[in-house]
């Protein structure tokens, strides 16, 4: 404690240099921590993914359909545990701008696929006896301040009714939870039996397979005896695991992970220079003092550790108060209005930003350390 | 502490000293004997660049004789680790600069704790010591205030008590008044010497002034690397 108090004194000796350096830390760890935000709202999906589910999509893209015969024909496959479809509807509530996703499911398949929504028993039995019922995720049911009960009418923008009407209308039975912090709860989810029968053509077609395997081990093989069984038919398949699904997704927008992590590598490099350099020149100009100290008793390893300690600390100030910073701003929710619907800080992002608060200090600090704890006395004094 | 029966507190044996500087070797001190008994003042003089300072650095195991030996109150220090050495020198010496070399970044109190942080005491006991240390070279009203507020000879005084405030059993004084003018020096020395006198320090003082070096008990004279009692020439 007597030692931290004589480290902390140190910050008083150039107090604006000092502090100058914390903020330049402090917003590259605002930085991190917007942009692990953002990286994780834009690749959604990727780390919730079941590791035990696999997407079955027409091969030459997700717009073609297949055939709603092909989930009988997954099940038989060795190792498939459990196989359902779902729909993309693409309809408008009010206006574009309100996106979200809409699926057209069967809804106890759906349900047993994805465990990670929750619904209590009663929303579930309303569904499943709601020909028109449809449920929602926490996210978008507070978006439009919808509740169970209402009514909703959803613009068909590539679906149609029979006769003509766009308008497709939607009792709210039930709104979803995730079971996890990054669980979807976005989505808009109603029956398939509902808009099949009524829509007015592509009768019988399905969007795409979510398949669930006995064993996450074996999805690669199921995935390839999958699209072996589809080969040479009219509509061929690509089943990959749903993180790979999540992820070509996400690599539509652009690469978001490399991309993010260019801009970090190039924040740090510069942070690490200014850090590093405060640190060095901090170092270098109380020579003396350091020789002073080691000249009434202190040891080379006292010395070298304040020195480490000094530049752990500058790094932990800039570094935890620059995490605590943009943490509360992300907090605050979704920036944008509505494009990044799941817009928090992961928490193995935080993680990872504790550890490279550490890493800064370490190395900034490494180099004087040792150039301080090596210094001689003799020699030192003498440049006085 | 154990001293040698004839009283010799400190004992230079044979002791020489080179530095490297790039090819060439600098011969500073050559085969040197010394001796000072404890409770001496002695006053070190000699041309400038004679190798006072680095005679004074091996006394105080800040640096150590190229061969030979430095013993202190009995204890051989040129054989001592880096870090005993360390401990030693906490335990052993207090240090007085030419130019004080005080912390700037801490108050006059913190200055002359900095010794005692490497002892067991606790933080009032250091209080206490750090007051008494005040006390003796009368700066107690200046405590809590930073070095660059005091003036040249009130921070040397400082500098003095950082120096007896773990109650070393030796004091080394590098040119103690050669950054002070005359009266602030005179304090200085008039310090020194009731140290000596009053509180029965030893005392090995560097100094190119030989006013000052007449405060000392005995004056020794440092030239090509030799001691003797009388001046060169
Ligand atoms: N660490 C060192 N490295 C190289 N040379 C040194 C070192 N310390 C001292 N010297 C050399 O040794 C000689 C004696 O130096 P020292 O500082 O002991 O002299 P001094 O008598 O104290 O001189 P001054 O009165 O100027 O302080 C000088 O020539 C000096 O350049
Ligand atoms: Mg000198």
């Amino acid at each position: 404690m007597k030692f931290v108090k004589l480290v902390i004194s140190n910050f008083r000796r150039k107090i604006i240099r000092t502090v100058l350096t914390i903020l330049s830390i402090l917003v590259a760890f605002i930085l991190f921590a917007y942009l692990a935000a953002i990286r994780q709202s834009l690749s959604q999906g990727i780390d919730v993914a079941g590791a035990d589910r696999l997407v079955v999509r027409h091969k030459v893209s997700i717009i073609q359909m297949l055939p709603g015969s092909y989930e009988a024909d997954i099940e038989q496959i060795p190792g498939v545990a459990d196989a359902t479809f779902s729909n993309w509807f693409g309809g408008i509530y009010q206006e574009p701008k309100n996106f979200f996703p809409q699926f057209a499911v069967n809804p106890e398949e759906y349900l047993a696929m994805y465990p990670e929504f929750l619904l209590s028993d009663e929303e579930k039995e309303a569904w499943f006896s709601t020909r028109t019922g449809a449920v929602v995720g926490r996210n978008t049911a507070e978006r439009f301040g919808w509740e169970v009960g209402d009514k909703v009418p959803i613009q068909g923008t590539a679906w149609t009714r029979k006769g003509g009407q766009r308008t497709w209308d939607f009792d709210i039975v039930g709104i979803y939870d995730g079971a996890e912090q990054g669980t979807d709860t976005t989505q808009f989810l109603f029956h398939y039996a509902y808009f099949d029968e009524a829509r007015s053509f592509g009768r019988g077609l399905v969007g795409w397979y979510i398949v669930r395997v006995d064993d996450p081990d074996d999805a690669v093989r199921i995935a390839t005896a999958i699209d072996d069984t589809f080969a040479n038919s009219p509509a061929e398949t690509k089943a990959e695991t749903e993180g790979a699904f999540v992820q070509g997704f996400a690599d539509q927008i652009g690469n978001i992970g490399a991309i993010t992590q260019a801009i970090l590598v190039m924040v740090f490099f510069t942070i690490l220079l200014v850090a590093g350099n405060t640190m060095a020149q901090s170092v270098r100009e109380r020579t003396g003092e350091l020789a002073v100290l080691k000249a009434v008793g202190f040891t080379d390893s006292h010395v070298l550790v304040m020195v480490l300690l000094e530049a752990m600390a500058i790094a932990g100030v800039g570094g935890f108060l620059g995490l605590g910073v943009g943490w509360l701003m992300i907090s605050r929710g979704d920036p944008t209005g509505g494009l990044l619907p799941i817009f928090f800080l992961p928490p193995k992002d935080i993680v990872m930003g504790v550890i490279l608060v550490i890493v800064l200090g370490l190395v900034t600090g490494l180099l004087p350390a040792l150039q301080a704890g090596r210094l001689r006395i003799a020699d030192a004094l003498r440049q006085l | 502490m154990s001293v040698n029966d004839n009283g010799t507190l400190v004992k230079v044996d044979a002791a020489t000293k080179y530095f490297k500087r790039g090819s060439e070797e600098i011969h500073v001190l050559e085969k040197l004997d010394m001796q000072v008994p404890e409770g001496e003042f002695l006053a070190l003089m000699g041309p400038s660049g004679s190798g006072k300072s680095t005679l004074l650095n091996l006394i105080g195991g800040l640096d150590r004789p190229t061969s030979g030996s430095v013993t202190v109150a009995g204890e051989r220090i040129d054989r001592l680790s880096r870090q005993k050495l360390a401990a030693w020198r906490a335990r052993h010496v207090g240090l007085v600069f030419q130019f004080y070399n005080l912390l700037p970044v801490l108050t006059a109190e913190r200055n002359v704790e900095l010794p005692l942080l490497l002892t067991h005491l606790s933080r009032a006991e250091r209080k206490k010591h750090v007051d008494a240390a005040l006390d003796v070279v009368g700066l107690s009203h200046r405590k809590t205030h930073y070095p660059k507020t005091l003036s040249g000879g009130e921070q040397q005084r400082v500098g003095i008590a950082r120096g007896i405030v773990s109650d070393p059993t030796l004091l080394l004084a590098d040119e103690p008044t050669g950054d002070l003018d005359r009266k602030s020096g005179d304090e200085v020395l008039d310090l020194l010497k009731a140290l000596n006198k009053d509180h029965n320090k030893t005392i090995i003082m560097v100094t190119h002034d030989p006013h000052a070096a007449l405060r000392s008990t005995r004056t020794l004279y440092l030239n090509e690397g030799k001691l003797s009692t009388e001046p060169a020439e």
